[in-house]
């Protein structure tokens, strides 16, 4: 097995340059600075399907889109409350990914558990973008405390608290680890193929159930995004 | 008679206690995996999770930003007493939620199947679950909240008595592997797993197996308890371990609960209670004393009863 060498932790501007999303290699911890916001499938279908303006400036506000709904709350003042901050599973977001990397010039896309090498290379890759994965699922109180301040807070009323456009502030914010670099490598597929050598041997003297159901693989490699 | 603005406040603790403060229970099932665990991203993500605990503690604030989905487990001893009955009880529960929600703040992430519609509480039809159970003598009621997360990590499947400990070993690996890559079961996770009842009660019993034990005890069926210790080891023998990267943590302990099935049928669900294995628990006594603990106890001799007379 291919031993790795300890992770390299690094800090990142919101905002990277090309240079610096160059010089990063899957597996790497980075720590974010500058200014990040959230939108999953609720602005995605407002933005992308209804085709109403956004509320932000976007690539020049922020470059980092976070696939996330902060344990939050806004109190009557319009003050914000923020806890823990943990990202949701980006695979779901794949058919909207390629148009809102083309819309808002994100370079960092952050999120639970990667999304394929596919989705890299044919909209990642084009687009000069990379893909962050959040830590263990997470280091939601972390991550809240690396939360300088909330901005602002977009589409409350029309999509509610989890769906809403959180504008966050941010320092040494994370931890994160590199999941796909500027030519559309995947930590998490590499990682995979390695597991998937071994799996043969665990299987065994096991057996597969009397009754099959559709859609049914013994293909182990295979994955279920 | 237990007043029920005192159930209330209690529940209200319970909601961010079971947010904020991981069970030393499974704390230290993490540590003995983070000091075993040689796989080096693994590592650092175990690491990064036990700091992330001790930061969720000193800032109370919550874990993990997907508080989950939060519900109720009410064990009533026989003798207990409730001012306003059951019905006044269930509201409590339900005000507590919300009202927790907003004072934690915990993630609103109850929503409409269908039309998506969010309270920002965390309320709504059917939500929060609350269960029933009851218990011989016992003048107190115990106040369980689980706040469960997970899209991901839970299956169910029809195995038949052919199909024998091969099959549910196959069920077993299948769920951890499908479900481990990229870490979507947010392992390393206890695992609870059921078999037989019919196919909502084994969902319930794999549920209730991963939720309401404790990481280290045991089945008291000495063979379904030998099975526990196997499929503990089986799990972590897969080389995968947190975030699905290589490494050997998947499983910190994995907890098996049955029920009479039809004669033809092995009904088995898995289920995984995550890295944020978010549960608290109260007992209130009809004079008034609360105990707070992290245990909750569910599964008692009379809870697994298996005569017509108790």
């Amino acid at each position: 097995m291919v031993k790795d060498s300890k992770p390299r932790k690094i800090r990142l501007s919101a905002n990277p340059t090309a240079a610096a999303l160059a010089d990063l290699r899957i597996g790497d911890i980075v720590y974010l600075d500058g200014r990040v916001y959230t939108a999953r499938e609720g602005v995605y279908k407002r933005v992308l399907e209804d085709g109403i303006a956004m509320p932000m400036d976007l690539p020049a506000d922020s470059a980092a889109n976070f696939h996330c709904s902060p344990a939050a709350t806004q109190h009557d003042d319009g003050s914000f409350d923020l806890g823990a901050v943990t990202a949701t599973a980006s695979f779901r977001f794949s058919k909207w990914i390629g148009p809102w990397l083309a819309a808002s010039g994100a370079k960092l896309i952050i999120g639970k558990g990667g999304m394929s090498s596919k989705d890299y290379r044919e909209h990642f890759v084009p687009h000069g973008a990379i893909y962050l994965t959040t830590v263990g699922y997470g280091t939601g109180a972390l991550l809240g405390r690396g939360v300088k301040q909330v901005s602002n807070l977009h589409w409350k009323k029309e999509l509610g608290l989890a769906q809403a456009m959180w504008v966050l502030d941010v320092e040494n914010f994370g931890p994160f680890i590199v999941e796909s670099d500027l030519d559309g490598n995947s930590l998490f597929e590499r990682e995979n193929a390695r597991i998937s050598a071994s799996l043969d041997k665990v299987y065994e003297g096991t057996r597969p159930a009397v009754l099959k159901r559709f859609g049914e693989t013994d293909d182990r490699s295979d994955e279920m995004i | 008679m237990i007043n029920i603005e005192l159930i209330q406040k209690t529940a209200e603790s319970l909601m961010a206690k079971a947010a904020i403060e991981i069970p030393d229970d499974y704390l230290t099932g993490l540590q003995k995996a983070a000091n075993d665990e040689d796989g080096d991203l693994s590592s650092f993500v175990l690491e990064a999770m036990l700091e992330n605990y001790v930061a969720a503690k000193e800032d109370r604030r919550a874990m993990c930003g997907d508080t989950g989905c939060p519900r109720w487990y009410v064990k009533m001893g026989n003798e207990s007493q409730i001012d306003g009955g059951p019905i006044a009880l269930e509201a409590a529960l339900r005000r507590a939620t919300a009202n927790a929600t907003k004072s934690v703040p915990l993630r609103p992430n109850r929503v409409h199947p269908l039309w998506r519609t969010d309270h920002d509480n965390n309320v709504g039809i059917g939500a929060p679950e609350i269960e029933y159970g009851f218990e011989p003598d016992g003048n107190w009621i115990d106040l369980v909240t689980v706040h469960k997360g997970g899209l991901f990590g839970t299956d169910y499947r029809m195995l038949f008595p052919s199909d024998g400990i091969e099959g549910i070993k196959r069920f077993y690996l299948d769920s951890l592997v499908a479900f481990g890559k990229r870490g979507l079961a947010c392992q390393p996770a206890i695992i609870g797993i059921g078999l037989g009842g019919s196919k909502d009660s084994c969902m319930v019993l794999g549920k209730r197996a991963a939720c309401l034990r404790m990481v280290g005890d045991r089945n008291p069926d000495p063979k379904i308890a030998a099975l526990e210790d196997e499929f503990k080891e089986l799990g972590n023998s897969i080389g995968m371990g947190a975030m699905g990267f290589v490494g050997k943590s998947m499983v910190i302990d994995c907890n098996i609960e049955v029920g009479y099935c039809h004669t033809g049928g092995m009904q088995m669900s898995v289920h995984a209670f995550c890295l944020s294995s978010r549960r608290a628990v109260a007992r209130i006594y009809n004079d008034g004393r609360v105990e707070f603990r992290t245990d909750p106890a569910w599964f008692t001799d009379y809870q697994r009863r298996e005569t017509v007379e108790w």
